[in-house]
């Protein structure tokens, strides 16, 4: 144990590793831990959108292909759901960008646990083997939609539902253990773990996003987790959890008193704090990328932060809105609709206040900044459809229709996959000591950023013709027009194009690891604390030396009387004033 | 260079957005209900949250040109301006309550059906709809899915009066009247499921275990089709059934032709498939 420096919390480093085992697999080191995630969420990433070319190949060219029937179509619509919110955005938003993130720019060595980190880890990585597993099992993963709704999940008619659903629910589980584990680290590490002078209203808005995010994430998932339990019962022991007195083709089933609605209280009571808890660290991300790479300190910190926790706390009283069609209590519908788009004001104070930052700045339009553009645009216009999904009587023609495809995958779904392209881009001269490769990090931007708007765009159009999301065939619709047919393929071209072009970032991101060119400690020149430590930085992270102290916020750019257009947030202030936003 | 096409990036994908809904290539089915209010208020929305879209978008893309990083370019020290923000966060209120006081307005029509309305209801299985309307006593009579048997698909319990006159329609289609309020009363005998016409808006789940309900008023003679909108396993998409709405008194004759709950449940007469 490193106790000969007793520097600032100096006892909460893990072990030196001394082998490559604790080195490179079994490590304690939250930045080792960072990349674990990183490159498993990315590599189940692709796996996600490969399901999704399965699903645009039908939609587009139904028939076409042999291989997809409604089994696999089905199938490939859950997985590809529920690995990407799940199995990429969760894991490598919290587990990557969390991991790597908030020791280094909050001044500390390591987690505070770092053992239950990596055990954090591997239950994530054992939640995807299962998970994974689950499409060779008799009769493959499960096809119930990646909201698992009961009675469907778990009786005939649904494919998986013998072996599949249950692998898929032991995937959800141990996940969940994975997330609290490393949840409780992150948590810890923020309240406990900064560097002397490092005030809560002086941490990056990344942190704050990932803080907030984290919270939510131990608050939520034990909804889910309950939900789980009780669905994996229903499904292996014969309770009645969720299912009520069930004829299924002509058999009673021996099943009685359960609520389907139960569940779905529950799943939302998780599923939608899950999308703040993937939106936040974005924003969080986003927030960096505009202020480094405009030069210029973030507009309105003190109600960015604000905005951040007003989110994460109106978050879990909006869950019913995902059920307004659903049968319950009518007369929720007047409450949820008030909160639901009442989130909208904090979500727009963030925009404002990111447009501001960039008006009048000194705007390099690096890789990772023109991703942050994208990820200002599309969440803004799916935070604007959200605005009509969520008032309540608008959502009756439109829910279940493409519309609410194309308001997910905008809001949450583009926009958090660029702020993670972004962030990668950003902080990868920092994890490895070189650059990501400029020409192809642009080709990357304009392939996803055109494609995916050229995707999602006419896809609201889709909707509102109420076309219905899950859907294998349409053939046997009269209403929909057959320029939608034509819309179809268009996207799915334009999906195949997007999918192709995200191996630009495969081969950049591999190809940059060993010959991108070298660059100093600080590349982006960036006022932050992550950026003041050696290249890459070693275990502990400060070297022989104490964590450094904090003395300015995260922000000062282009302070007006200083050679330098940013002043790192270790140097001591020298005269009053300079850094006023600080507190 | 860049920062010009990233700028006029943005204002085409704004054009676009505005052309492709301006066109109305791609709008709604042609509304056969009462529910005129729903269109109207996607229509307020998407006016309200396209300038919303239109305005912040091309104020990004004239920030993004005028004030892209330039030799000796320094960037503007603004780190705060709380009237600033706190005017935006009015005028943000503001939008949200011209967009929530109409919805919830119409929203409490919603769930408030009128008085006598037309009653009929719509029972699902995989992956099938099916109706039972309410005899000559216009009352539905009760049904349990524990007494469903082959024979009985509906569950009624044949003993009540209420029961026996109610008329059956195993896998549809749904007759309705035209012009008269009608509301659903709906059942589900395995999974869920979803009522949904395109052309009606309404939309609504069907949940085994309860009865859900919605309403509206049929304002268009014509065929159209009800398709499920819940995910109800392999055969979702081929769940697609039929509703049928016509004068009323052709639909009284209509019903008058159909075979009631005594008629089918006789031991002899082997009406159900």
């Amino acid at each position: 144990m490193a106790h000969s420096h007793p520097g600032y919390h100096d006892h909460h480093i893990g072990p030196e590793p001394q082998s490559w085992w604790t080195k490179y697999v079994f490590s304690q080191d939250h930045k080792v831990i960072a990349f674990q995630y990183v490159l498993t969420a990315l590599f189940v990433g692709a796996v996600g959108m490969g399901l999704s070319w399965l699903m645009r190949l039908q939609l587009g060219f139904p028939g076409k292909v042999e291989l997809i029937n409604p089994t696999v179509y089905y199938q490939a619509v859950t997985q590809h759901g529920m690995i990407m919110v799940i199995y990429l955005l969760t894991a490598l938003l919290l587990g990557g960008f969390g991991n790597f993130l908030v020791p280094l720019m909050l001044g500390a060595r390591d987690m505070a646990f770092p053992f239950v980190n990596m055990l954090s880890f591997w239950a994530y990585f054992l939640s995807v083997v299962v998970l994974l597993a689950s499409f060779f099992v008799p009769g493959g993963a499960t096809g119930a939609g990646w909201t698992l709704y009961p009675p469907q999940s778990i009786l005939k008619g649904t494919p998986g539902s013998d072996w599949g659903i249950i692998l898929m629910l032991v995937s959800l589980l141990l996940f969940i253990v994975a997330a609290t584990m490393g949840g409780l680290n992150y948590v810890t590490t923020v309240l406990q773990l900064r560097t002397k002078g490092m005030t809560l209203m002086r941490m990056p808005l990344a942190v704050w996003g990932i803080f907030v995010a984290t919270v939510l994430a131990l608050l939520a998932f034990p909804a889910l987790f309950v939900g789980g339990v009780m669905l994996l019962l229903d499904r292996t022991v014969g309770s009645s959890f969720f299912l009520p007195a069930i004829v299924q083709f002509g058999q009673q089933l021996p099943r009685e008193g359960g609520s389907p609605l139960l569940f779905q209280h529950l799943f939302w009571y998780f599923g939608h704090p899950e999308v703040y808890i993937v939106i936040l660290p974005a924003m969080g991300i986003v927030s960096e990328l505009i202020a480094v790479h405009s030069r210029k300190p973030i507009f309105g910190y003190p109600m960015m932060v604000l905005s951040i926790v007003v989110i994460g706390a109106l978050s879990f009283i909006v869950w019913a809105h995902h059920m307004y069609t659903s049968g319950m209590n009518p007369y929720f519908g007047f409450l949820f609709a008030v909160t639901t788009l009442i989130v909208a004001i904090p979500s727009a104070v963030k925009v404002y206040n990111w447009v501001l930052t960039l008006w009048r700045g000194n705007i390099h339009l690096t890789t990772p900044m023109l991703f942050a553009i994208a990820f200002l645009n599309t969440f803004l216009i799916g935070g604007l459809t959200g605005l009509l999904l969520g008032n309540v009587i608008i959502d009756f023609p439109l829910q279940d229709t493409y519309f609410v495809v194309a308001h997910f995958h905008m809001v949450m779904g583009v926009a958090a996959i660029v702020a993670i392209f972004g962030g990668i881009y950003h902080w990868f001269p920092k994890a490895t000591g070189r650059m990501m490769n400029e020409t192809l990090g642009k080709v990357h931007f304009w392939i996803t950023f055109v494609g995916t708007y050229a995707m999602f765009l006419p896809m609201h159009h889709i909707g509102l013709t109420g076309v219905p999301r899950r859907y294998f065939g349409f053939e046997n619709l009269q209403f929909i027009p057959e320029s939608v047919r034509d819309l179809n393929v268009f996207i799915t071209v334009v999906a195949l194009i997007v999918g192709a072009g995200q191996l630009v970032f495969a081969y950049n991101l591999v190809h940059s690891i060993f010959w991108g060119k070298k660059v100093g400690d600080n590349p982006w020149r960036a006022a932050t604390l992550e950026w003041q430590t050696p290249t890459p930085p070693p275990h502990g992270n400060w070297g022989d030396q104490p964590p450094p102290p904090v003395y300015r916020w995260a922000y000062d750019y282009s302070v007006p009387g200083e050679k330098e257009d940013f002043i790192p947030q270790t140097r001591p202030q020298v005269t009053a004033g300079a850094g006023g936003g600080g507190e | 260079m860049q920062a010009l096409a990233l700028a006029v990036t943005l204002v085409v994908m704004v054009l676009g957005a505005f052309i492709l809904t301006a066109l109305r290539v791609w709008w709604f089915a042609p509304l056969a209900s009462n529910w005129a209010s729903m269109d109207n208020l996607i229509i307020i929305s998407l006016v309200l949250c396209g300038a919303a879209f239109i305005i912040i978008n091309l104020f990004i893309a004239y920030t993004l040109y005028a004030h892209h990083s330039e030799r000796g370019r320094k960037a503007f020290f603004f780190v705060d301006n709380p009237r600033l923000e706190w005017n935006l966060i009015w005028f943000t209120g503001l939008g949200i309550v011209l967009l929530l006081a109409p919805g919830l307005y119409f929203y409490a029509q919603v769930i408030n059906p009128p008085k006598s309305p037309y009653v009929v209801e719509v029972l699902t299985q995989q992956w099938l709809w099916s109706y039972r309307y309410p005899g000559k006593d216009g009352v539905l009579g009760p049904a349990d899915v524990k007494n469903y048997t082959a024979a009985n698909p509906f569950g009624v319990n044949a003993e009540a009066p209420a029961s026996r006159d109610d008329v059956p329609a195993l896998g549809g289609p749904l007759y309705l009247p035209l012009g008269r309020p009608v509301l659903l009363r709906m059942r589900s005998n395995d999974v869920l499921h979803s009522f949904y016409v395109p052309e009606f808006r309404m939309k609504m789940d069907i949940v085994p275990g309860m009865v859900t309900q919605m309403w509206f008023t049929p304002t268009k003679t014509g065929t159209f089709q009800v398709i499920c909108a819940e995910l109800c396993g392999v055969g979702h998409y081929n769940m697609v059934g039929q509703v049928v709405v016509v004068e009323p008194d052709e639909f009284e004759r209509w019903l008058e032709q159909r075979p009631t709950v005594a008629q089918t449940l006789q031991p002899t007469g082997n009406a159900q498939r």
